[in-house]
C-alpha cells in the first residue's frame, strides 16, 4: 500500500496564539476549549475538513493545549471541550484524508491521536485537570472517541444531536482512537449494548444515550450553557487547588539539517547515510539541578529534566512521521552520569510540588512514547555515555542493549528513584518488572545496586544489558547487529517487538494500542476497507462497497 | 374490548386482521387524539367543518364531503393499489422485485427517511394552530382545517409504516412524533423550516405553496422506492398534497389580485394606505419561503443521497418518465461551487447530486407557479411581475450556506448583503404590518379587506356556503 499522498510534517509544535482549529478560553479554574475547524485549513489541500472533522493539524493543537495547560495553567481544574459549529460537535477523523493517505501515515496518525487521548486521561488522573466533553451537537466516530477520553460526557438534548460510532456500518473499519475499548472497559457499557451501538450508524440521541451509559448527563438547549457551566464549577470545586502561577513552555530550539537531522539543546537526532538507521542521543545536564521549588520554577522550561524530555518527545514524533524508512534507532547518551543522578534526586526530593510532579509525569509519558515507537531500538552504552537514573530507563526500554566492557569504561546506574515506580510503562509495571517478569529477586537485585556504577560484565550478569563485548569485538559486533537488523522485514519486526516489549497485565491503555495495531491496522490493509470496492475507499463516492464475505 | 377497527380507521391495509398493527395503534391512537386536542387547530375543535374524508382508494372514494367535527375526523390508512410484479426501477438493485418487507441492510436508513418525512406532518399542524383566529373567510378557514386534518392523515400514513415494519424502534419513533413540538427550543421538530412561526395568512399561503411543495417532491421521490409499502403510501399521499399546493397557490393569487385592485383605488397607488398588502411585500414573502424551502432538499453534494439512490431507497422525480439511465453511475452533473470567493463549475458524480436534481425539478415546478401568478397579474392589467431568487440566495443549508449572494446568485460581501437585505426579504416592519391586518371574518361569503374572493367554492358549493358552523 505505497500509494497515497505523502506529507512531510515540518513541525509538531503549536501555540494557542496561533491555533487554527481551537479557541482556548481561560476563566479561573475552568478552561474552555472550543473546536472550530476551518474547512480549508487542512494540512493538505486535497480534502476539506467539513463538519469539524479533524486531521493531524487539529490533533497537534489538541496535544499542545493538553500539555500546555498542565504546565502553564496549573490553576485550571476543568477543561471543557465543546464546539463552535451549529449542531455538530465533531465528526471524527476526516475520511477523505484517511482514504488518500499512505498506510504509514494512517497508522502513525492513529497512534498520535491515541497518545493524545491517553494524555487527556493522564491530565485528568495525574494533574487533576478534569477533561469534560460538552457535546453541544452530534459527536460521531472520532468525535465521540474524543469525548470518551474525557472524564465526563455531557450531551445536549435537542432531539437531534447524537453520539455514534459509525465506522463499522459506514466505513468498514474500526473506531481508531480507542472507542471500542473505552466503551466496555472504561465506561462499562455492556458488551451487547455496545454491539448494538457500534453497528447503528446514526447512534443514539440524548435520552437513549443517557439510559445506555454512553453519556453522563444531558441538558435541554434552553439550559445548556448554564447547566454546563454549573457542572464545570462543581467538578472544579471537587478538586484541590494546586497553584495559581504556571511556567511558560516556549518553542523548542532546534536546528534542522538538510537530511532532516535535528539538533536540540540536549538531544540530537541524526541519520545514517543510507537513511535506514537513526541515532537519538541525549546529553547529560552540565549544571547542577535546582534544589528548591522556587529555583525549579525560575529555571522553568529550561531545566534539564523537562527540556531534554520535551526534545526527545519531539524527535520521536518526527522520527515516526517523517522517516518511515528508518528501521533501527540507536539510543545513545553523552555526559556525566553523576549529573543525571543529581537532577533525578533533586526532582524526587521536590515530589509533591506541582511542577516537579508534572516534570516526572512528562518524563514517564515520553518514555511510554518510546515504548510505543514502531522502530527497532538498540541502546548503545559506550565510552562517554551516561545511562543513569531516568536515562537507564532508556536502556530498559530498548529492544536490545549493547554495552562496552572495558576497565574504566562506560557505566550503567540503576536507581530506586527512577526505576522503582516513578516512570511506569503503560501496563502499570516498571521497566524492571517488565524485564524480569515474575522474578522479584532479579528486580530487587538490580534495584539494590542503587546508583552504583556498573561495568559491562556486571550489567550483563544482572540482566540489564543484552551483550557486553570488549573493545576488540565492540565495533564489529555493533556493525553486524545493525546491518542484520535493518535487513529483516519491517512488518515482522514491528509485530515481534510489540509482542516482546510488553509482558504481564493489560490496562485499558495497552488494550487500546494493542488492538489498534492488531485489528485496525489489519483491517486498513484489507480489500473490504481499502480495496477498489472497499467501504473506506468508496465512502462519499457514488458506488456502494462490495465485500468479500469470507471471514477469517 | 373489541373495536371495529375498519369503522374507526378507514383503511385498505387489512387492519381488522393485523394484530401487530392493532396493538401498536391501540396506544398510539389515543395519544394522537390527545395531541390533536392539545396542538391541533385552537378554538374550533367542537365546530362542524365541511371536510373531505378519504374512505377508500376507489375513484371518488378519496373525497367524501360532509360536516365533521375535527376530532371525529376519520384518519385513515391508505396505500395506492399494488402494481403487479413491480420491479426496482433504479440503483444497484435495478430490475429486482421490490421489497414487501424492510431489508435489514437498509432498515436504519429507511426509518430515518420515514421519520424525517413524518415529522413535518404534525409540525405544520402545530405551526398553523393559531391561524383559525384570524381567517380571512369561512372558506379559507375550512381550507386551513382541510390541510390540517390531511397533514394529520399523512402522519397516520407514516406511522402505519413505522408500526407495521419497524418493530419496537418504529413504535418508539411513532411516539416521539407526538412529543416533539414545532418551534420549541428544547424539543424542536427535526427540520428547521418546520420550526418557523406561521403567524399570518400570507405566510400560510406561501408556506403551502413552497414548503408543502418540497413535500410533494420528497413524496414523489419516495414513491419510486424499492420498499413497496413506502412507495404505495407516498403515491396516495401525493393526491392530497396537490390540494394543499393549490390552497397556497390560489391564496397568494387572491392576495395579488386584491393588491392590484387596491392599488388602483388608492390615492398614489399606496396599497398599505388602504389596508391591503402591497405587491412588493408579497414578493418578499415569496422570496423568503422559496429560499427557506430549498434548504429542505439537503446538501447539493451528498454521500447520503448517493447511498439512498444506490440502495433503491429513494429515486428521482418521475424516475420512469424523465430519465433513461436509471443506474447513474458513470455520469456527472456540473454544479457551480464557491472556490476562493468565486463561482466555478465543478463536476459531481450524478448519484452524489441527487438532492440537487430533485431540487431542480422543484425549482422548475415553482417557476410554473410564478408563471401562473404573473399571468393573473397581466390579466389584471398591471405591469408588476413576481420572480424567484437564485437557488444560492439566502441559504442556510448546503454548499452555499454561510456565504452571501445577491438575488441573482452572485457572490457579494457581507456589507452589501446587509445593505440590501431589507429590500429582498420581509422586515420586522413588513411582518408587523401584515400581522396588523389579520382579523377573523366569520360571515359566510365575506372576505377580509386584503384578499379577493375565490373564483368558486368547495365541492360545487357556493362561496357563500357556511363552510364552518360554530358549535
Amino acid at each position: 500500500m505505497g500509494h497515497g499522498q505523502v506529507v512531510r510534517v515540518d513541525s509538531f509544535e503549536a501555540h494557542p496564539s496561533a491555533y487554527r482549529h481551537w479557541r482556548l478560553g481561560l476563566d479561573g479554574p475552568v478552561a474552555t476549549l472550543t473546536l472550530d475547524i476551518g474547512e480549508d485549513n487542512g494540512l493538505r489541500p486535497d480534502y476539506q475538513l467539513k463538519q469539524n472533522s479533524y486531521d493531524l493539524g487539529v490533533d497537534i493543537e489538541l496535544r499542545d493545549v493538553s500539555e500546555r495547560l498542565r504546565f502553564e495553567h496549573p490553576e485550571v481544574r476543568v477543561v471543557l471541550v465543546t464546539s463552535a459549529q451549529p449542531k455538530v460537535f465533531c465528526a471524527g477523523a476526516n475520511i477523505p484524508m484517511l482514504g488518500t493517505s499512505t498506510h504509514h501515515f494512517k497508522v502513525n496518525f492513529c497512534k498520535y491521536t491515541n497518545e493524545t487521548r491517553v494524555g487527556l486521561e493522564e491530565a485528568t488522573s495525574e494533574s487533576g485537570q478534569v477533561w469534560v466533553a460538552a457535546l453541544n451537537g452530534t459527536a460521531a466516530g472520532g468525535g465521540y472517541e474524543l469525548a470518551l477520553a474525557c472524564e465526563e460526557i455531557l450531551l445536549i438534548d435537542d432531539r437531534s444531536s447524537a453520539v455514534s460510532l459509525p465506522e463499522v456500518p459506514l466505513l468498514g473499519v474500526l473506531p481508531g482512537t480507542g472507542g471500542l475499548t473505552r466503551l466496555v472497559d472504561k465506561r462499562r457499557v455492556r458488551r451487547d449494548v455496545a454491539d448494538l451501538f457500534c453497528t447503528k450508524a446514526e447512534g443514539f440521541r440524548a435520552r437513549d444515550a443517557l439510559r445506555l451509559g454512553l453519556v453522563d448527563a444531558t441538558y435541554p438547549r434552553s439550559r445548556w450553557e448554564e447547566a454546563v457551566q454549573a457542572r464545570a464549577l462543581e467538578v472544579a470545586a471537587a478538586r484541590p487547588a494546586r497553584a495559581s502561577q504556571g511556567i511558560a513552555l516556549p518553542p523548542l530550539e532546534v536546528e534542522v539539517g538538510a537530511d532532516g537531522a535535528r539538533t536540540y539543546g540536549s538531544v540530537q537526532f541524526t541519520l545514517s547515510d543510507d537513511g535506514r538507521t537513526a541515532t537519538l542521543l541525549v546529553q547529560a545536564p552540565t549544571a547542577p539541578p535546582p534544589t528548591t521549588a522556587e529555583a525549579l520554577r525560575a529555571e522553568g522550561a529550561s531545566t534539564w529534566a523537562l527540556r531534554a524530555f520535551r526534545e526527545l518527545d519531539d524527535a520521536l514524533v518526527h522520527l515516526r512521521f517523517n522517516f518511515p524508512e528508518v528501521g533501527l534507532v540507536l539510543l545513545r547518551t553523552a555526559g556525566d552520569p553523576v549529573e543525571v543522578l543529581a537532577h533525578d534526586a533533586a526532582l524526587h526530593a521536590l515530589a509533591g510540588d506541582w511542577l516537579a510532579d508534572e516534570i516526572t509525569w512528562l518524563q514517564a509519558r515520553v518514555l511510554r512514547h518510546l515504548d510505543n515507537t514502531a522502530k527497532s531500538m538498540f541502546a548503545v552504552v559506550d565510552e562517554g555515555s551516561c545511562f543513569a537514573g531516568c536515562l537507564a530507563e532508556v536502556v530498559l526500554a530498548a529492544d536490545r542493549a549493547y554495552m562496552l566492557d572495558v576497565d574504566g569504561g562506560p557505566t550503567l546506574r540503576v536507581t530506586r528513584t527512577a526505576s522503582e515506580g516513578r516512570l511506569p510503562m503503560a501496563t502499570g509495571l516498571t521497566r524492571l518488572q517488565n524485564r524480569f517478569f515474575g522474578d522479584v529477586a532479579l528486580v530487587e537485585g538490580a534495584l539494590a545496586t542503587e546508583g552504583r556504577a556498573l561495568g559491562g560484565a556486571e550489567a550483563l550478569e544482572l540482566g540489564l544489558v543484552t551483550l557486553a563485548p570488549d573493545d576488540l569485538d565492540w565495533e564489529d559486533e555493533l556493525r553486524i547487529a545493525v546491518e542484520e537488523r535493518v535487513s529483516l522485514s519491517p512488518d515482522a519486526l514491528t509485530g515481534m517487538e510489540q509482542n516482546l516489549r510488553f509482558v504481564g497485565p493489560e490496562t485499558c491503555e495497552t488494550r487500546i494500542y494493542g488492538r489498534l495495531s492488531a485489528w485496525q491496522n489489519w483491517i486498513f490493509q484489507r480489500p473490504n476497507a481499502t480495496g477498489e470496492q472497499g467501504a473506506l475507499t468508496l465512502y462519499g463516492h457514488p458506488e456502494r462497497p462490495r465485500f468479500d464475505w469470507e471471514r477469517t | 374490548m373489541s373495536i371495529d377497527y375498519d369503522a374507526v380507521i378507514p383503511n385498505n391495509v387489512d387492519l381488522a386482521s393485523d394484530k401487530r398493527l392493532q396493538r401498536a395503534l391501540q396506544t398510539w391512537q389515543p395519544s394522537f387524539l390527545s395531541w390533536w386536542q392539545d396542538m391541533g387547530p385552537e378554538g374550533f375543535q367542537a365546530d362542524d367543518v365541511y371536510l373531505r374524508t378519504a374512505v377508500s382508494t376507489e375513484p371518488g372514494g378519496w373525497a367524501q364531503f360532509g360536516y365533521v367535527k375535527m376530532p371525529d375526523y376519520r384518519w385513515g390508512i391508505f396505500l395506492a393499489d399494488a402494481v403487479n410484479d413491480r420491479r426496482i426501477g433504479f440503483g444497484d438493485h435495478m430490475g429486482e422485485p421490490v421489497w414487501q418487507e424492510v431489508p435489514g441492510e437498509y432498515r436504519n436508513v429507511l426509518q430515518r427517511i420515514i421519520v424525517t418525512q413524518a415529522d413535518t406532518e404534525p409540525a405544520s399542524v402545530e405551526q398553523q394552530r393559531h391561524l383559525g383566529a384570524t381567517a380571512p373567510s369561512l372558506y379559507d378557514l375550512r381550507n386551513l382545517f382541510q390541510v390540517n386534518v390531511e397533514e394529520g392523515r399523512h402522519l397516520w400514513a407514516m406511522v402505519y409504516l413505522l408500526h407495521g415494519f419497524f418493530g419496537r424502534d418504529g413504535r418508539d419513533e411513532a411516539d416521539a412524533l407526538l412529543e416533539r413540538r414545532a418551534g420549541d427550543v428544547d424539543n424542536p421538530r427535526i427540520l428547521d423550516a418546520f420550526n418557523q412561526a406561521c403567524p399570518d395568512w400570507l405566510t400560510f399561503f406561501c408556506f403551502t405553496t413552497f414548503t408543502d411543495r418540497d413535500g410533494k417532491y420528497q413524496l414523489a421521490a419516495l414513491a419510486e422506492s424499492a420498499f413497496d409499502p413506502l412507495s404505495r403510501t407516498c403515491r396516495f399521499m401525493l393526491t392530497e398534497e396537490a390540494h394543499h399546493l393549490s390552497v397556497g397557490e390560489d391564496g397568494v393569487k387572491r392576495v395579488l389580485l386584491r393588491a392590484v385592485e387596491l392599488e388602483r383605488e388608492a390615492p398614489d397607488g399606496d396599497v398599505r394606505a388602504v389596508g391591503g398588502i402591497d405587491l412588493a411585500t408579497i414578493q418578499k414573502y415569496v422570496t423568503y419561503w422559496f429560499s427557506y424551502s430549498l434548504d429542505l432538499f439537503g446538501s447539493e453534494i451528498s454521500s447520503n443521497a448517493a447511498d439512498f439512490f444506490a440502495s433503491g431507497v429513494k429515486g428521482r422525480y418521475r424516475e420512469d418518465h424523465e430519465w433513461t439511465d436509471h443506474v447513474a453511475l458513470d455520469t456527472v452533473e456540473r454544479l457551480p461551487v464557491m472556490e476562493d470567493g468565486r463561482l466555478v463549475y465543478r463536476e459531481v458524480p450524478t448519484r452524489n447530486a441527487m438532492n440537487e436534481l430533485l431540487r431542480a425539478a422543484y425549482v422548475q415546478d415553482s417557476e410554473r407557479v410564478l408563471k401562473r401568478w404573473n399571468r393573473a397579474l397581466e390579466e389584471a392589467g398591471t405591469d408588476f411581475r413576481l420572480s424567484l431568487p437564485s437557488t444560492r440566495f439566502f441559504r442556510r443549508q448546503g454548499i452555499y450556506a454561510g456565504q452571501h449572494f445577491d438575488r441573482e446568485g452572485q457572490p457579494i460581501s457581507a456589507a452589501a448583503w446587509e445593505a440590501q437585505r431589507d429590500s429582498w426579504l420581509p422586515t420586522a416592519e413588513d411582518r408587523a404590518y401584515v400581522a396588523s391586518l389579520m382579523h377573523a371574518v366569520t360571515e359566510p361569503g365575506k372576505m377580509a379587506h386584503w384578499i379577493a374572493p375565490p373564483s368558486r367554492g368547495i365541492d360545487k358549493q357556493p362561496v357563500e356556503f357556511e363552510y364552518v358552523r360554530k358549535a
